[in-house]
């Protein structure tokens, strides 16, 4: 049934095609939402030509406006691939940005020092999770479940009302731009790229990241040769939540503001983008580079729809629902191996 | 020993944790309300606490029950909250148009459309998990983005209200001194007991359940099958959507059913079913619902403040599972609790054949006691 959970099978025979070996790559998901990525951004400039589409800043502004979908969509590929699923991303990043403002502006703190507390109060979150997760036994669902409640209660209690940031070094940070000659990046946008450098290096060139895709692939296997399941699982939701928070930081700045209703539903965006960007939610197998494409996807969808213009806000959930619905088919299609 | 035996088989049997929870709720309400469980006859009706609970809970019951059946076939459907709101919306914009909103005929026929697109909503769903093996949160999250797109379409983007006296039986109308709901989700109730545990059809969901692969090869029409289920869980939910505006007497695109999937996949695990797929229990998922039903009274009538129900809920959610966790009942009450309480025959089946770590764990333990 899955493409990409086994090694590649066409190496049993004694000559494989250069088709056979292709189709059963591991890599090839996240080659087919790149390609898929180029031919929408292409259908794009086709469309929108005149109206600006072709300007380089069009694309940089897709790491711009999604920095903080794409951070934490990083910390929701670790969980993915060690076979699990965290909910509470949107409640965290809601949390986060209230939790943020708060401070801020309500106690008066510096930001320099909000952030480390911000940061930290996301990971303690995610490492409770993970600890209930793994000592309990209790399916991720749930419990994330319990912590998307939970945070999304502690927005409410914190304040009802959102709370905008007029502090000026947030102002200033928010405004920041570093220019690249044909463009420029935000601060929000640079982070958003780090974060995903050093969860690569991690994934694929740590003990750490070995460990993930081992629980992911089998969790029993993983166990019996010896690896640390237990303190990998909670790690690995402690990561998602270091994550969340590092979003919700990105999104305060964005947004310069808290709000108990912020990223209403953004984990669902962030699972979406993991999943097109070729990870399995079964686990064990999947790349963070295709994170990175599920989310310029998503944000090129959007982007379309408002170059589109004329469309109102009901039709741009149903074209997101249908762009979804045609890329995960095609995808799909793309992917799927004659059993060998 | 045969009261400890008894008792033994009484924890032991897959309703025990999930009920336990449903009265220990409702007794803490007996402090903050004295009158909790009595019931008056009022206008020709049964008013109480009791009854509310249930009013008010059978929309959630209702898309539970049909989630029950998905997730016992290894899949979710996050798309029931989105069928709501488009049977809601469909349903009132087909009877605001008429020009006798009380028309028998024209509710009538609102109402079948309404299903009607529910179950199509449920077919394509299906189709995607079944014949595409596309993995179902992705396959239903497409409808969840779009659905409420379409509803909101439907309604031109404003709340849509009706006033259609037969329609408001549904959701708000009493019959022999009852809420007319009761009586549409114990028919639902029955019927889905009926058709699982008096036929084969329950077995072959849990046999697509446990290893869809399998059952395949068994001769199990196993797509046909999940197909069904997904069909089956939409058409609740499009009764739950009929439920809902009609109580309201209104179509709200945007806010109808809104979380409703996530409570109904809470009931169904509070009820005892995996989200692995396999065993079901269409009677712990009633009670799951009903809990989750009464936590939200609750929450009102001891006077928690309103911003902190969030909080609230959560800690009841984690107290629940971790009380339905073997495990967390073995490490905290001590190995000999756990052991006669613990992991076989509980209420969450899963932990047993995943995990030889617990077993290897537990063994010496066992041993002492």
């Amino acid at each position: 049934m899955s493409a990409t959970t086994q090694s590649p099978t066409a190496s049993d025979s004694r000559t494989p095609s250069k088709a056979a070996r292709l189709v059963g790559d591991r890599r090839l998901p996240v080659v087919v939402t790149a390609l898929l990525f180029l031919v929408m951004y292409g259908v794009g400039l086709g469309r929108y030509q005149y109206y600006g589409f072709a300007e380089p800043q069009v694309f940089l502004n897709l790491f711009i406006d999604n920095g903080y979908l794409l951070v934490a969509a990083v910390g929701v590929t670790f969980v993915i691939l060690s076979g699990g699923i965290d909910l509470s991303v949107g409640s965290m990043i809601g949390f986060t940005t209230m939790f943020t403002a708060w401070l801020v502006e309500r106690q008066g703190l510096p930001i320099v020092v909000v952030v480390p507390m911000a940061l930290a109060v996301g990971a303690l979150g995610g490492f409770l999770m993970g600890y209930v997760i793994h000592n309990f036994e209790i399916q991720p669902f749930i419990v994330t479940l319990a912590g998307l409640f939970l945070f999304r209660g502690l927005c409410l209690v914190i304040s009802k009302e959102s709370i905008s940031i007029s502090d000026s070094t947030v102002s200033s940070m928010a405004t920041a731009q570093a220019s690249l000659g044909v463009g420029f990046l935000s601060i929000g946008a640079i982070v958003s790229l780090v974060v995903l450098a050093v969860a690569f290096y991690v994934l694929h060139y740590t003990r750490f990241g070995r460990r993930v895709y081992a629980i992911g692939g089998n969790e029993q296997s993983a166990m019996l040769m010896g690896l640390p399941q237990g303190g990998t699982k909670i790690a690995v939701y402690t990561v998602s939540g270091f994550c969340s928070a590092l979003a919700g930081l990105l999104f305060t700045l964005y947004i310069q503001s808290g709000d108990p209703l912020h990223a209403t539903g953004m984990e669902l965006d962030a699972i979406a983008a993991v999943v097109i960007g070729g990870t399995l939610l079964t686990g064990g197998s999947g790349y963070v580079l295709g994170t990175l494409f599920g989310v310029l996807v998503l944000g090129l969808i959007k982007s379309i729809i408002q170059f589109e213009g004329t469309l109102s806000s009901w039709w741009t959930k149903i074209a997101t629902g249908v762009l979804l619905c045609a890329f995960i088919l095609v995808q799909r299609f793309m992917t799927t191996r004659k059993k060998a | 020993m045969t009261t400890s035996s008894r008792w033994r088989a009484l924890t032991r049997h897959h309703l025990f944790w999930p009920v336990a929870v449903l009265v220990l709720l409702l007794l803490v309400n007996v402090p903050f309300t004295p009158d909790f469980f009595s019931i008056k006859m009022a206008d020709g009706h049964l008013y109480g606490s009791l009854v509310s609970i249930v009013l008010f809970g059978s929309p959630l019951i209702l898309v539970a029950v049909g989630m029950t059946l998905v997730i016992a076939t290894g899949g979710i459907d996050l798309s029931v909250g989105a069928v709501v709101a488009i049977t809601g919306a469909l349903a009132c914009s087909y009877i605001s148009d008429q020009s006798d909103q009380s028309a028998l005929s024209g509710v009538l026929l609102a109402m079948g459309l309404g299903l009607l697109a529910a179950v199509v909503c449920g077919l394509w769903n299906g189709f995607l998990v079944a014949r595409m093996g596309i993995q179902p949160i992705i396959a239903t999250l497409i409808i969840m983005v779009a659905g409420r797109g379409v509803a909101q379409l439907i309604t031109d983007g404003q709340i849509i209200t009706i006033n259609s006296e037969p329609y408001k039986l549904i959701g708000g109308g009493y019959w022999l001194t009852l809420p007319f709901s009761i009586f549409v989700v114990a028919a639902v109730v029955a019927v889905t007991v009926v058709l699982t545990r008096r036929t084969a059809l329950g077995l072959l969901v849990e046999a697509v359940g446990g290893n869809a692969e399998a059952s395949r090869l068994v001769g199990i029409r196993s797509r046909r099958i999940k197909i069904m289920v997904y069909m089956f869980c939409a058409l609740c939910a499009g009764i739950a959507g009929l439920m809902i505006s009609s109580n309201t007497s209104a179509a709200d695109g945007n806010n109808a059913g809104l979380w409703i999937e996530l409570d109904a996949i809470l009931a169904v695990v509070i009820g005892g079913t995996s989200l692995l797929g396999g065993r079901f229990s269409v009677g712990g998922t009633v009670v799951g619902a009903l809990v989750i039903q009464t936590l939200t009274t609750t929450i009102y009538t001891i006077g928690v403040p309103t911003q902190t129900n969030l909080v609230f809920k959560a800690v009841v959610v984690i107290a629940v599972c971790l009380m339905q966790s073997p495990k967390f009942r073995a490490k905290v009450f001590g190995a000999k609790f756990g052991a006669r309480f613990g992991a076989k025959g509980s209420a969450t089946p899963t932990a047993a054949p995943a995990d030889p770590a617990a077993a290897t764990e537990a063994a010496p333990k066992m041993e002492v006691s």
